[in-house]
């Protein structure tokens, strides 16, 4: 590890994004659309499900988003050879990892930003907590996404195999978050699964946000959730990208 | 021993590398001497490459050992004395070339002057703000080229370099392989092209994992009598086989 090779990575990552203004456009304003189309939906709706499903939202748009990025672009360093020049420089898998990371973590902030912004002004959420707090958690759930991103491009040889690896990685946990029905009302079974979830962790502290003018007591030991499931899956993510390959 | 063993810049013993269930090299023994240009040669699938990612240390070995430079090859400290040239460019199409060089460049310590040099090298400055997917086939290549040239490495393993270059841009980039070698370094350079084994000091003849040949040119043709290293490689494919089918 080697701070000067970690920021030259997250640097040439950023770079590569500039480059391509079609996928920053899609990761800034898609969010923005689909939490305009619930609002909508909703609209006519007695009862305020937007400001129930909203926030949850929130959390899930960075994990998705990241993931799939993450997964493609690693699955391209590993098939172009790009990873294979790296390892036989001076740069480690942390410097790797870490600029990663850095980069995607620092493009999900202005996607929370952006997010929330148009979730709280533009289709009228109500959230008693600070915002700030909205962001952070959108943080974490993007540097969830990026980990368990580089974590799957292992498993996968073909582009197209890490696409399938979104539904297979995020599908469960998005049914399994509370989104759908409260995570207690689920069958005992599922709802043991969803407790061990990192995205169940993000939804819950969306709603602590939410619901409570001072939600950080309850938000930081769902954090601390996801911060165990972003080491552990870059830890494993660290042994899939060996120096020496057959 | 101990001497040769630091006086040649490449130690290769015994070294037998399996891919899937195919033996590509079952029992290789070469050594590079440090300050030359190595020109190994042979038909494609011949296991040119495969030696080359064990020299680099990235290829998994079933046995044998690589030393490079008197360390283990792919050991950390050879990480800033090793170049690596991989034979499909390894670089990112969405960069330009100025950024594709100047981030290997950061990996390596080194300045943004070395990028200047590199793309300078490679012939490519009037190209070092163009991305490298808007480039030609031969120009990516050598945009390649440039990552590798920038850390300025003490050791060079190129695979197939001039794959695809015009014969003024092989002719300048073999001029600065032999200019590096005069500098003391190391190029270890794979090709197809039987008519570049006039600028190597050495030739490596490889072919089904086996060394045909470990000769200087001039010893080559004596020895095959032929006209050229084309001639002198085909030449030792049918003495082999000939071997071949008289011992079974």
């Amino acid at each position: 590890m080697n701070l000067r090779i970690t920021l030259a990575t997250a640097g040439r990552i950023l770079r590569q994004l500039r480059g391509d203004h079609r996928t920053v456009a899609l990761m800034i304003v898609v969010p923005c659309v689909l939490l305009g189309l619930l609002a909508w939906i909703y609209a006519d709706v007695p009862v305020d499900v937007f400001d129930r499903i909203g926030p949850a939202l929130l959390g899930v748009f960075p994990f998705v988003v990241m993931f799939l990025v993450t997964s493609i672009a690693t699955l391209r360093e590993r098939t172009t050879g790009t990873l294979e020049r790296l390892l036989t420089t001076p740069l480690g898998k942390g410097d790797l990892m870490l600029g990663y990371a850095l980069a995607f973590g620092a493009m999900a902030v202005v996607q929370a930003v952006v997010a929330t912004g148009f979730a709280v002004w533009v289709c009228g959420l109500d959230i008693l907590g600070p915002l700030w707090l909205l962001v952070l958690i959108a943080l974490f759930d993007a540097l969830l996404g990026t980990a368990l991103g580089l974590l799957a491009s292992g498993f996968a040889r073909t582009e197209f195999q890490a696409v399938q690896f979104m539904p297979a990685f995020v599908l469960p946990q998005f049914l399994l978050c509370g989104l759908l029905i409260p995570r207690d009302q689920l069958p005992p079974v599922l709802e043991a699964i969803s407790n061990v979830l990192p995205l169940s962790y993000a939804v819950d502290a969306m709603k602590d946000v939410t619901v409570q003018v001072e939600p950080l007591a309850d938000v930081l030991p769902s954090l601390a959730v996801i911060t165990a499931w972003i080491v552990v899956a870059l830890a494993l993510g660290s042994l899939t990208l060996r120096r020496r390959t057959p | 021993m101990t001497n040769k063993a630091v006086d040649d810049a490449i130690v290769v013993e015994h070294l037998r590398v399996v891919r899937g269930v195919r033996e590509v090299l079952p029992d290789l023994s070469v050594r590079v001497p440090r300050g030359q240009v190595i020109g190994l040669l042979g038909p494609s699938g011949g296991g040119k490459s495969t030696l080359m990612r064990a020299v680099v240390g990235v290829q998994v070995i079933a046995g044998g050992t690589v030393t490079v430079l008197g360390e283990e090859a792919g050991s950390p400290g050879l990480r800033r004395r090793v170049g690596y040239l991989t034979q499909a460019p390894s670089v990112y199409g969405d960069l330009t070339v100025r950024d594709n060089v100047d981030y290997i460049a950061k990996v390596m310590g080194v300045g943004s002057d070395a990028t200047d040099r590199a793309i300078a090298t490679v012939d490519l400055t009037d190209h070092a703000d163009a991305r490298v997917e808007n480039l030609s086939g031969g120009q990516e290549s050598r945009a390649n080229l440039a990552c590798t040239l920038v850390g300025d490495p003490e050791v060079l393993v190129l695979d197939e370099p001039t794959v695809g270059l015009d014969p003024v841009l092989r002719r300048d980039l073999w001029d600065m392989f032999r200019g590096l070698a005069a500098e003391g370094r190391t190029v270890l350079v794979s090709s197809h092209v039987m008519d570049e084994a006039v600028r190597c000091d050495r030739l490596l003849l490889l072919r089904e994992g086996r060394i045909l040949s470990d000769s200087t040119l001039p010893e080559l043709l004596e020895r095959t009598g032929a006209a050229d290293a084309e001639e002198a490689f085909l030449a030792l494919i049918d003495e082999a086989d000939r071997g071949g089918g008289a011992a079974a």
